[in-house]
């Protein structure tokens, strides 16, 4: 079963940016695309555990801050060639609040 | 939505690299199918003479094998000729009467081996070199048959009587020229290559023309026009190749010797694209397959409907696949009006080195027993590089390939494959040859993809070039450095996004893309943070600086480290502090559990381990100005202690590094730029590594600037000479404005030198006082007013504070 939290408003997240959120289960970054859309990934790159929450966003996919790996914001996978996955968390948005779940 | 149905008639090397970048770009826009007339997949023709002569075989030069397209979804017919294409119906037929409908058509026919029309040419043991199938006939005909004539001394039929001499058979090559690979090489090159051929068991007969193929049923010897003859059981026609047009010209498409396309590989029918040897670009067709592998990125791109990228022609080098023998050749060198010739030519060791050069530019190449340098000299070639400043050790080759962080290893060759070649990413150069040949690798970006080598610092770039070069041999296309476009998402140069900005007044990135027709969204981490330099360079005050297209570092204003923790390096302008400045590091180094206080090389104080949430009370804590260790900007300006105290010192540096370092605060650049003065020649603030040293002498001040200290040591070249400090501030601040207003971002200010030319900056910064004042006159305009980012009323708390469930 998942728990939904309100988290913050859709305003508090800059567009193309992204907000850190401190869990129990560690930090989840939060992310909101040009395109207005917000979503969740466990902010440590696979690659060499980054913080990806300090990458910068760019379409669908944020680049690490470390060594520039491209992950997909969607689905939290690594661009070819590179191999790995940052695990994705289910954010909704209603109306201005962002909900995040975990699982 | 039904997909649209791309064909592809010939299944060689450039059509399948078309297929794999279209599928790189638009993986489910198309059903393909795909005809060709060989029974395999695809193969690597250019290994072909390697298979001939027993170094590879079959299997191992599979580029693509049957289940790469099935696994892509491909349909792929194998041994089948098509026989028409029907324009108005928009379908192929091939010759045993199979019809397949187009909406795109791709046409890769390649080229046939051309045919002596001489008699006997249809004899049996008459063969061309193309085909695993000539191969093949070749190798079963090199166990039983003795003498072997090949037609041809071009590279092609060199290669062919090298395999040929490998395989035990008695070979004699005919060449109608005065001497071999005369297309390529001069005579004294061409005279090298006969008598390392001979030394390995060939014959050669030059201008000599072929009369007739005599034999009954199968070839048995060869006339020539002037009456003599030698025996031949194996006859191999490598005379040249003829590009593959007819099926085309059949079809009513426009043909001028190849198939006519135009920069983005269209022919005349616009539903068809061609690639390949096939192909008459501007004129010119290709028979090496690095502008084929150019060709199929730029027809790829546009079939996947992007519509960027243009194909503009090819300067094509060579070099010969034959064990022991080092040759390559590129450009034009046949001399004429102009061009002036440097020669090198060491006949005991067997080395010839000839480069060409006209208007201060390489021209041509021709390298024999010493092929280290091609790479570089072909890049210099394809760049249009003015060689002006280094003609004097232009021959020498480029020693300093690799520069630090692999023992000073440059030579690619001889590396063992243990050996590391890229010193940050820990990446050998086994590791490099695997990732090449299994992956099928073939630009220096593939490699940086796939291994990571040269892809953190580049100083091992030359490095990888080298061992692409050595690995893929002919295959290898080095990158061309004028013309790269600023990232992927557009085709335009960092020159031409400038000028645009600038003419069109561009003020955001958003508008910039639109205006230019950017091919993502939103761009990249690439594009972006060098579109927000440009924009606020070019239109201080008014452009907008967006933080979202800033490295984390400049958006948070300190350097993240491994952990994602900060870093903060206060300001200590000209590297002066005081007790209450230590006294105030001190105590938030206690209050904020800071793990590492260090000092930097830059004669400052940097704090290690800073959480991010704590940065803005850091800051006020310490209560002093950023020291903008973390961006793209003016860092430290480093002093030695001059003459206030020391009793060497004729200036006061010190005092002049500080007024320098508060002159320029607070300034972007392309990259970070680094300043030191010294109070005496003796040069203790190390100022002629730097992007700008100023070093005191009794009667004033020398100025040099383009230093680095980093990757590749480069000294600092001389500007000028000044009187006063005043002087100083003016011939620095004109000097870095320029480097801002016209280097491309990420370049410092030695490759932006090196680029330019001391002669142009000399004159634009020192000889031109109008606009040297101009030019500093706009830095002092875009200075002023820009605020310290670490004061309070200056941080965004959004950006550092976290969320908390």
């Amino acid at each position: 079963m998942d728990n939904w939290y309100k988290v913050t408003t859709l305003a508090d997240i800059p567009s193309s940016g992204s907000r850190v959120v401190k869990t129990r289960q560690g930090d989840i970054a939060l992310f909101r695309t040009a395109g207005g859309a917000v979503f969740a990934l466990r902010d440590k790159c696979p690659h060499k555990c980054g913080p990806l929450s300090q990458g910068i966003v760019c379409g669908n996919h944020v680049t690490c801050p470390l060594h520039g790996w491209n992950i997909c914001l969607e689905n939290g996978l690594a661009a070819a060639p590179d191999v790995g996955c940052a695990r994705p968390y289910p954010v909704r948005v209603e109306g201005e609040a962002v909900y995040l779940a975990l699982g | 939505m039904e997909k649209m149905k791309l064909v592809m008639i010939g299944n060689g090397m450039a059509g399948a690299r078309t297929l794999e970048e279209l599928l790189k770009l638009a993986p489910d826009l198309y059903e393909i199918a795909v005809f060709g007339a060989e029974p395999y997949a695809n193969y690597n023709r250019i290994l072909l003479s390697q298979v001939l002569s027993g170094e590879q075989t079959v299997r191992s030069i599979m580029l693509n094998d049957v289940e790469w397209y099935a696994g892509k979804g491909i349909t792929l017919h194998l041994n089948r000729r098509v026989a028409k294409i029907n324009r108005a119906n928009r379908t192929v037929q091939t010759a045993d009467g199979e019809i397949a409908g187009y909406d795109r058509l791709i046409i890769a026919t390649g080229s046939t081996p051309i045919i002596l029309p001489v008699p006997g040419n249809d004899l049996e043991g008459v063969v061309a070199f193309r085909s695993i199938h000539d191969v093949d006939a070749m190798i079963e005909a090199s166990a039983r048959l003795r003498h072997a004539v090949v037609i041809g001394g071009g590279l092609l039929g060199l290669e062919a009587a090298y395999g040929l001499l490998s395989r035990g058979m008695d070979v004699t090559v005919v060449h109608l020229a005065e001497w071999l690979m005369e297309r390529q090489l001069d005579r004294a090159a061409g005279r090298m290559l006969q008598k390392s051929l001979e030394a390995k068991g060939g014959k050669f007969l030059l201008q000599k023309q072929t009369e007739r193929i005599l034999g009954e049923g199968r070839a048995r010897a060869i006339r020539f026009t002037d009456g003599a003859e030698i025996p031949a059981d194996l006859v191999v026609m490598a005379a040249g190749i003829r590009p593959n047009a007819a099926l085309a010209e059949a079809a009513g498409i426009h043909c001028n010797r190849g198939i006519a396309v135009n920069d983005t590989m269209q022919t005349y029918d616009p539903r068809i694209y061609a690639v390949g040897e096939c192909v008459s670009h501007r004129g010119v067709s290709y028979g090496l397959v690095a502008p084929l592998f150019e060709m199929a990125k730029v027809c790829a791109n546009h079939l996947a409907r992007l519509g960027i990228g243009r194909y503009t022609g090819s300067v094509v080098s060579t070099k010969l696949k034959v064990t022991g023998i080092d040759l390559f050749s590129a450009g034009d060198f046949g001399g004429g009006e102009h061009a002036e010739e440097i020669v090198m030519h060491d006949t005991a060791s067997g080395i010839y080195k000839k480069l060409v050069i006209r208007g201060n530019k390489l021209a041509g190449a021709i390298l024999y027993g010493n092929t280290v340098d091609s790479a570089w000299y072909y890049q210099l070639l394809r760049d249009g590089r003015d060689i002006a400043g280094i003609r004097d050790s232009l021959l020498l080759g480029q020693n300093h390939l690799g520069n630090t962080g692999h023992q000073g290893e440059n030579r690619a060759a001889a590396m063992p494959d243990s050996m590391e070649v890229c010193g940050c990413n820990g990446v050998t150069k086994g590791c490099i040859v695997k990732a090449i040949k299994e992956k099928g690798l073939f630009t220096l970006n593939d490699v940086r993809r796939h291994t990571k080598a040269s892809a953190s610092c580049g100083s091992c770039t030359g490095l990888v070039e080298q061992i692409l070069a050595s690995t893929l041999g002919g295959a290898y296309a080095p990158q061309t450095g004028a013309a790269k476009p600023l990232c992927g998402c557009t085709e335009l140069t960092h020159e031409d996004v400038r000028k645009a900005i600038r003419e069109e007044k561009l003020l955001s990135i958003p508008q910039t893309m639109q205006f230019l027709n950017w091919a993502t969204p939103d761009g990249c981490a690439a594009c972006r943070p060098a579109l927000n330099y440009y924009l606020i360079c070019a239109w201080p005050r008014l452009a907008r600086d967006d933080p979202q297209s800033r490295f984390i570092n400049e958006r948070a204003h300190a350097n993240i480290q491994k952990d994602g923790t900060f870093s903060v390096v206060p300001r200590m302008y000209g590297g002066i502090t005081s007790p209450d400045q230590l006294r105030r590091i001190a105590d938030v180094a206690d209050k904020y559990r800071i793990p590492t206080v260090k000092v930097t090389g830059g004669q400052r104080i940097d704090l290690f381990g800073v959480k991010k949430e704590d940065l803005p009370r850091v800051w006020a804590d310490l209560d002093m100005p950023s020291g903008y260790a973390y961006g793209k900007s003016l860092r430290t300006v480093k002093t030695c202690v001059g003459s206030e105290w020391c009793r060497f010192g004729v200036q006061n540096s010190t005092q002049l590094g500080i007024d320098i370092e508060l002159a320029f605060d607070r300034m972007w650049t392309p990259h970070k730029l680094k300043i030191a003065v010294s109070g005496c020649p003796r040069n203790c603030a190390e100022a002629s590594i730097k992007d700008v040293g100023v070093i005191g002498v009794d009667s004033g001040w020398e100025i040099y600037v383009g230093g680095n200290g980093g990757i590749k040591t480069e000294v600092a070249q001389f500007l000028a000479k000044v009187k006063t400090g005043d002087e100083v501030m003016e011939h620095v601040g004109a000097f870095i404005q320029l480097y801002r207003e016209e280097a491309r971002y990420l370049d410092r200010t030695a490759h932006y030198v090196g680029r330019a030319g001391m002669d142009t900056i000399k004159q634009r910064v020192v000889q031109d006082t109008a606009n040297r004042r101009a030019l500093y006159d706009r830095l002092l305009y875009a200075l002023e007013g820009a605020k310290n980012p670490w004061a309070k009323e200056n941080v965004n708390p959004r950006e550092f504070a976290a969320l908390a469930i």
